[in-house]
């Protein structure tokens, strides 16, 4: 169960609003994470809490495939993304790295910033308390579901290299 | 049914007779890149996953062409890290300062990319093969360790929709201004997740250039690929680079697309998109008279020797307005070469502009060029979005070469026609 608070967004929010390029200069993910949103919300590295969830519009994360966007995200605290769609090189970066997306059209407009917010994964169930929503939307299943559960496309790989290594 | 280009090299590339549009197949990969910003992850990924070596040496392309020369300690780290990589592993392709390039017009020219190849790079420009008929699609850097350990990638069967273009261009339109109004009609995410194809008499007309170009930008669409029919256009620009034939692959009467557009272009006039985003274009006179502080020529989108050639035939003989700033980074090492041959490099200094090094420069606004608060560029690259080039209260116009090179002498947004004359009306 993901619980936390709502972060909202509009349309296509992109890689280079995520995190600038100006600083893909590392790879350290702690580093990382304090550019979240550099430019749109300074500040937004110390508000954000582990567990938040971001809620947005259509085709968030389009533009660049810098993986740093769903890294500088994840090790900022946010627990899950929720979106109309996705771009789609982002989408594949976050279940690779095991950061949860959920493609929700309808039901969650009237949700608003700080809004308090439970999802089960599994299950596929979601609450908004505050705005009495009580959603089923579709639950994570197939490749996506054993990436996220692996804790990414790495874990996920090294599984399958174990397991044709014990068959041989 | 019948499959569409793109679902053949994927059936072909993961052993499977048919594929369809939703499948998910593991494929084999011809080719994997990387480049500086996005190598290192991918390293993390590829020395975790612990396994003895890449799957083929030969088959994994790294540049470092974001933040090179080094701008700082942290960028000359990240290089060091793909140098030494490189080296322990024996990469064939690792291109070092001198031979390196922006990676998209680098790679086709080096000729490690024919028809039929399924390519995926750690960069979301990699879609610019397909102007080779090639499968290409950008990726994270997660997907690019493990497919240097596996040389195997997961990928999702993508629907194609069809682009016709009909018409003959006018002058100093070419594929940028296609692409730039194709995206404006189907917006940023009007492609996502899927397989643009270019076809046409139109496009059947096109250089090399201009279809790297309009693959390129694929991507500015959602797409996960664009892609050509190879024909006597792609040989010649093959001939001398690939010794492997490829697989040369063509649409048939039974192909399914998902839709359909006929785009005429007769009477399309350079496009030019307005900040912030690659999807707002409009015909260059509606933004007539817009002051500019700086043009930049250059990119995986518009770094060719053609896009040079094109900006030196405004620019010969005309000077760079006062107080506009004009930057071209020539997009590789020979195609700097070819155009100081031909003395575009000498007119263009002469002009007044600044040449850079093959690189990526201004274009992600890391390095080179950034732009300052409340400055206005006309850029020949791919991406406006807000903060992109620079200061987050900063503008991009996105250009072919022509048009920035006419607004970098007229000190504004303007039709190329209006600095020539009126001979070229």
């Amino acid at each position: 169960m993901i619980k936390g608070r709502v972060w909202k967004f509009g349309d296509n929010v992109d890689t280079d609003v995520i995190i600038p390029a100006r600083y893909l200069n590392t790879s350290n993910k702690q580093e990382l994470k304090t550019f979240c949103f550099k430019d749109l919300i300074p500040d937004f590295s110390d508000r954000i809490k582990k567990g938040d969830i971001i809620l947005a519009g259509e085709n968030f994360g389009c533009g660049s495939s810098r993986e740093h966007a769903p890294i500088a995200l994840k090790e900022a605290g946010v627990a899950l993304i929720i979106a109309k769609s996705f771009a789609r090189i982002f989408f594949r970066n976050s279940l690779n790295i095991g950061l949860p997306l959920l493609e929700v059209k309808q039901g969650l407009d009237e949700v608003e910033q700080g809004d308090e917010m439970e999802v089960d994964l599994k299950t596929g169930k979601l609450f908004v308390k505050e705005k009495n929503i009580s959603l089923d939307v579709k639950p994570i299943t197939g490749l996506e579901k054993e990436l996220i559960e692996a804790g990414g496309l790495l874990n996920y790989t090294k599984n399958r290299i174990l397991r044709s290594e014990n068959r041989s | 049914m019948a499959m569409t280009i793109t679902q053949r090299i994927l059936a072909m590339h993961s052993g499977k007779d048919e594929v369809r549009p939703g499948d998910i197949v593991e494929a084999k990969v011809d080719l994997a890149l990387a480049n500086d910003i996005t190598a290192p992850l991918a390293i993390k990924v590829f020395e975790e996953l612990g396994v003895e070596k890449p799957f083929d040496r030969e088959k994994i392309a790294l540049v470092p062409d974001h933040f090179v020369p080094n701008k700082d300690i942290a960028s000359a780290e990240q290089v060091k890290m793909v140098r030494e990589f490189a080296r322990k592993y024996g990469i064939t392709h690792f291109f070092e300062l001198g031979e390196t390039g922006v990676e998209h017009i680098l790679l086709p020219e080096k000729g490690l990319i024919a028809p039929g190849d399924l390519v995926v790079g750690a960069d979301s420009h990699t879609c610019t093969y397909g102007a080779l008929g090639a499968f290409a699609t950008g990726v994270g850097s997660t997907d690019l360790g493990v497919t240097m350990a596996t040389g195997k990638i997961w990928l999702r069967v993508p629907e194609t929709i069809k682009f016709e273009y009909k018409g003959r261009l006018r002058p100093f339109v070419g594929g940028k201004d296609l692409i730039l109004n194709t995206i404006s009609l189907i917006g940023v995410d009007g492609a996502n997740y899927k397989t643009m194809f270019f076809t046409g008499e139109t496009v059947k007309e096109l250089s090399m250039a201009d279809r790297f170009t309009m693959a390129n930008m694929a991507v500015e669409a959602g797409a996960k690929n664009g892609i050509f029919e190879p024909d006597e256009i792609t040989r010649e620009f093959l001939k001398d680079r690939v010794e492997k034939e490829g697989l040369w692959l063509r649409e048939g009467p039974e192909s399914t697309f998902q839709k359909e557009y006929v785009i005429d272009v007769s009477s399309l006039e350079p496009q030019v998109a307005r900040p912030h985003s690659p999807a707002n274009s409009v015909e260059v006179n509606e933004l007539k008279g817009i002051k500019i502080d700086q043009v930049f020529i250059g990119s995986c989108t518009n770094g060719r020797y053609e896009d040079l050639y094109n900006a030196f035939q405004i620019l010969k003989g005309r000077k760079v307005a006062k107080g506009v700033r004009l930057i071209v980074l020539p997009g590789t090492p020979t195609v700097y070469k070819e155009a100081l041959q031909n003395g575009i490099i000498e007119g263009l200094l002469e002009s007044g502009a600044v040449i850079g090094p093959p690189c990526c420069g201004p274009c992600l606004g890391g390095h080179m060029g950034i732009l300052a608060e409340s400055e206005v560029a006309v850029s020949t690259s791919n991406r406006n979005f807000l903060g992109r080039m620079g200061h987050p209260k900063s503008f991009v116009y996105l250009s072919n070469p022509f048009v920035a090179a006419a607004s970098a002498v007229a000190g504004e947004i303007i039709h190329p026609k209006h600095v020539l004359g009126a001979s070229h009306d």
